[in-house]
């Protein structure tokens, strides 16, 4: 490992820092990491890079109880003690209505992962195993002429929480990521892309021939298309598409969101029937296909797996310390660190609730059974979204995005030429079908693919 | 794992003062150099940024930050090495060199190899900012204009269950150094506010926003006329609570100016980025001089109007900013290009080398972008339409890697037998730069410009994007 933040000197210096200041009660959350990462051109290196990053953020408690917050990436004795005192000074403007605390889990056990530390390979080997990635794409068809968008990272990285209290919390990590977008060509057509990922705790943990063979048989798969006719459509999105949704609209489970007023839910949500019978929801930080897991939070709450969804019925929400006590439950391990709490969700867990009927089984897309496969307007397949951040409005309920799929007539698909599916997730949520498949695992959840009932579709045709 | 020392020993020479740092950046230089480098290039920033935020009538975070650090970036042939760090001291920085001479297969030679013929007098834009952090509006004064705009809401808006205002401001201190003799230095100083709403009203519910920025103006936030933003948000507001959802289809738009001029910069501007070149992702490529868009089309790009938020003194390679015309009269004229872009594409650089920070190399990317003003008056792109759909505010959108792009409608109207109509929701328009630029068939005689950020390959960078009311012919609006 190249990081080197040091808890037992860190805490030591904020110590002295704070008591000179006549501050009482502070915490801080430090982070280190050294990046490489390679990406290349049809067979040259196009960009090399390295970075060593230190930053740190320090809350403190003024006199009222009030708390100020200040980041800083200048860990020198200058730099944490203008952080301290930039801290104390912004405390003034605190909010008397809504003040963090330490969470009272700060100090509980934490679970211990598998989390190899790999050795960082050199950044001419990262280029080396690109470059030959990027060779053995471009190979697989005819019509695949560059690789615009790729790239093959690994970090090495530790992360720190400490507070007044005693409370001191490490974490190291190693990983390593691998993208591969390709763009696909054909006399008089026009281009297509499409792409894979992985990700692993070391680069010679990834699974470099599975992206490979994904990207290409996905872009393949997009090269002969059709534009699509405007209507109403039955949709099956595929894991990675219903996990992105669920994540655009995850306020719908987030206490801050609600405390702020721009969730759809309430805080008296609890108990409601926000879906389909048969879909369960989980939120599992912990899962070991989860790359990258911290086994606690900005504020040192241990991640634990949390039901959110069950039967369709919201069970809970995610939360931070300061929204817990405000909902009168304990912390679940999702905040960041600020003066103002930020909350949000982990690693997703969807499928059907064990034990509960409904719904359809056996959905098969390329066969005719399930509703409408076969049908006059036939099945849209959603392979993958785009533009979430302008499509969603979280706050509204509603979508429109672009995406990347395909047409099922007659057990025979088609790429759609252009498109967009836009609807209202509490309809979505209220018009799944079924699933299909087994619960697939990708870098942001495990889902399976999901039916939809009646989705509105904008096309080309 | 080793227990290194918590504290680097970073010197007192942090601060960007030219001369401390010349002796430094030329011993670095020469000895990228030395290395058999054919260009070494040094970025030093320091920063110092304050977000506050208001909620209802209640200030409910206030986020300062600080910091620095280093970009050194070598050059090999058409190759390059990119490497930053937070260690300023001269280990620190040697190490971050000697890491990207090793990407190029080079290595930092002894001593006094250097042929390094020094640095020149230094550039320095930054002479008359020197003072402006120390003018900029107190955090009292910052959180007072807030909640005054909080309240103007609350005076203004009905139904308003979220009130939101939001303050940022980004004070920058770059020192620029390459060994083909650049030595330059600046400071920026960007703030911007945003206001944003969400009304309901049983089932029905709009959430709208707005976002104001300006550059090199310390008094901006003291200038701010709350109530007049406030009044405009809240009437976008109260039209949109009970609109219709827009019905799907292919039909003419006008686009509204401002911040219209979004669709513009994502869907165009972005493809006439040498970077795009590189990658081959530019229908374009082969076009410069040819016609690319309606010969109603005027794209012009650069970074010297006033006060505009993607104006920049000079670039961040060092180079002074100019003004680029893109389009004249549907031809295409110029592309964006960095000094990687010139190296590569052979395009010359036109001072639109940016990045975020000392972590990114910088790249082709736009400043103040924006379509010029045609003769007609708004109402007669209107009236020229007998059904479609009028685009008063633009929301955010995105460019696929095949160049189609996509961008949500946050206010919009129906256009009936030339005249505007009931308000709809719920519209995104959808297409291909190459299809639609030759179909901008009118431009009004309004432009202006709108701040925003824009996300790309190096980073998020302050822009400007801007029009007058345009006319597409045709352009499909995803809709329900």
């Amino acid at each position: 490992m190249a990081n080197d933040l040091n808890a037992p000197a860190l805490r030591n210096r904020l110590e002295q820092l704070a008591r000179r200041e006549g501050i009482g009660r502070w915490d801080l959350g430090a982070a280190c990491s050294t990046d490489t990462s390679v990406q290349v051109d049809r067979g040259e290196a196009k960009q090399l890079k390295g970075a060593q990053r230190r930053s740190i953020t320090v809350r403190v408690w003024n006199e009222a109880g009030l708390v100020g917050v200040t980041s800083t990436s200048d860990l020198s004795d200058e730099g944490l003690a203008k952080a301290l005192v930039g801290a104390h000074d912004a405390s003034a403007f605190g909010n008397k209505s809504d003040t963090p605390a330490f969470s009272p889990l700060a100090t509980a056990p934490l679970v211990t992962l598998d989390q190899p530390l790999r050795e960082q390979r050199t950044i001419l080997e990262l280029l080396e195993t690109l470059k030959e990635a990027e060779r053995d794409l471009l190979g697989r068809h005819g019509a695949i002429a560059t690789v615009p968008y790729n790239g093959l990272a690994q970090r090495s990285s530790e992360r720190i929480y400490l507070n007044s209290d005693g409370a001191c919390r490490q974490q190291q990590l190693t990983t390593a990521s691998l993208y591969l977008y390709a763009r696909a060509e054909e006399t008089g057509r026009k281009p297509r892309s499409s792409g894979a990922v992985r990700v692993a705790y070391g680069a010679d943990d990834l699974d470099i021939a599975g992206c490979i063979s994904e990207a290409a048989d996905r872009t393949i798969a997009h090269l002969d298309y059709e534009p699509i006719n405007t209507g109403h459509y039955t949709c099956v999105f595929s894991p990675e598409a219903f996990l992105d949704l669920i994540g655009a609209f995850s306020s719908l489970f987030n206490a801050r969101a609600i405390l702020d007023g721009i969730s759809l839910s309430r805080r008296d949500s609890i108990g409601e029937q926000l879906a389909v019978p048969f879909l369960s929801i989980h939120d599992n930080g912990l899962h070991p296909a989860n790359i990258g897991a911290s086994t606690f939070d900005g504020e040192g709450t241990p991640t634990a797996r949390l039901c959110l969804l069950e039967g369709g019925v919201l069970r809970n929400f995610l939360h931070s310390e300061a929204t817990a006590r405000a909902f009168g439950v304990a912390p679940t391990g999702h905040a960041g660190l600020g003066a103002k709490v930020s909350v949000g969700p982990d690693w997703f867990e969807i499928g059907p609730t064990p034990g509960v009927s409904g719904g359809e089984q056996g959905l098969d897309r390329f066969n005719a059974r399930g509703p409408n496969p076969a049908g006059a307007e036939g099945l849209v397949v959603i392979d993958s979204l785009s533009a979430l951040h302008a499509g969603v409005k979280a706050s509204q309920g509603s979508f429109s995005l672009p995406f990347d799929g395909w047409l099922i007539r007659g057990g025979e698909q088609r790429s759609i030429e252009s498109a967009t599916v836009a609807g209202d997730i509490r309809k979505v949520l209220q018009g799944i079908i079924g699933f299909e498949g087994e619960a697939k695992i990708t870098p942001s959840g495990l889902c399976p693919w999901v039916w939809i009932d009646n989705l509105s579709i904008t096309g080309e045709a | 794992m080793t227990q290194a020392p918590l504290f680097t020993a970073t010197p007192s020479s942090m601060e960007l003062h030219a001369g401390q740092w010349r002796g430094r950046l030329e011993s670095l230089l020469g000895h990228g150099q030395a290395a058999g480098a054919d260009l070494v290039e040094v970025f030093i920033e320091r920063t110092d940024h304050l977000g506050v935020l208001a909620e209802q009538d209640t200030i409910t975070n206030v986020s300062p930050s600080f910091g620095m650090g280093a970009g050194i970036r070598v050059f090999l042939g058409h190759r390059d090495g990119f490497v930053s760090t937070n260690d300023l001291s001269d280990t620190g920085l040697l190490a971050a060199l000697d890491q990207a001479l090793a990407m190029l297969g080079l290595q930092r030679s002894a001593p006094g190899t250097s042929s390094f013929d020094g640095l020149p007098a230094l550039r320095d834009f930054a002479t008359a900012k020197r003072a402006w952090l120390s003018q900029v509006p107190s955090l009292s004064e910052t959180t007072e204009a807030l909640l005054r705009g909080t309240d103007q809401l609350n005076r203004h808006g009905q139904h308003l269950q979220s009130r939101r205002g939001s303050y940022g401001r980004d004070w920058q201190s770059v020192l620029v150094a390459a060994s083909d003799g650049t030595y330059a230095h600046d400071i920026r100083l960007h703030q911007t506010l945003g206001l944003n709403v969400l009304a309901a009203d049983g089932e029905h519910r709009s959430s709208v926003g707005r976002r104001y920025g300006t550059t090199d103006n310390p008094d901006d936030l003291r200038q701010w006329d709350a109530e007049a933003a406030a009044l405009d948000l809240c009437q976008s507001s109260g039209r949109m609570l009970y609109a219709d959802y827009v019905e799907a289809g292919q039909f003419p738009v006008v686009l509204a100016n401002r911040f219209g001029g979004v669709i513009f910069h994502e869907a165009c501007g972005h493809l006439l980025e040498t970077t795009q070149l590189e990658r081959g992702t530019t229908p374009f490529a082969e076009l410069v001089d040819q016609p690319i868009a309606h010969a109603a089309v005027t794209a012009i790009d650069e970074g010297l109007t006033g006060g505009a938020f993607g104006s920049i003194a000079m670039d961040d390679e060092g180079m002074e900013s100019e003004r680029t015309v893109l389009i004249e009269n549907g031809v295409l004229k110029r592309f964006l290009s960095d000094r990687a872009g010139e190296l590569r594409t052979g395009h010359a650089r036109t001072g639109s080398g940016r990045r975020q920070g000392h972590t990114f190399a910088a790249a082709s990317r736009m400043r103040n972008t924006f379509i010029a003003a045609g003769p007609h008056s708004p109402e007669e792109l209107i009236a020229s339409i007998d059904h479609g759909l009028y685009c008063k505010a633009m929301g955010g959108g995105s460019v696929g890697p095949t160049g189609q792009f996509n961008f949500a409608v946050e206010e919009g109207y129906r256009i009936e037998n030339g005249q505007l109509g009931k308000p709809v929701k719920g519209a995104t328009l959808i297409g291909e730069a190459k299809d639609v630029m030759p179909r901008i068939s009118m431009c009004a005689n309004d432009l202006e410009l709108a701040a925003g950020f824009c996300g790309s390959v190096s980073g998020s960078i302050f822009v400007t994007v801007g029009q007058p009311h345009i006319k597409v012919d045709s352009i499909t609006v995803g809709g329900r």
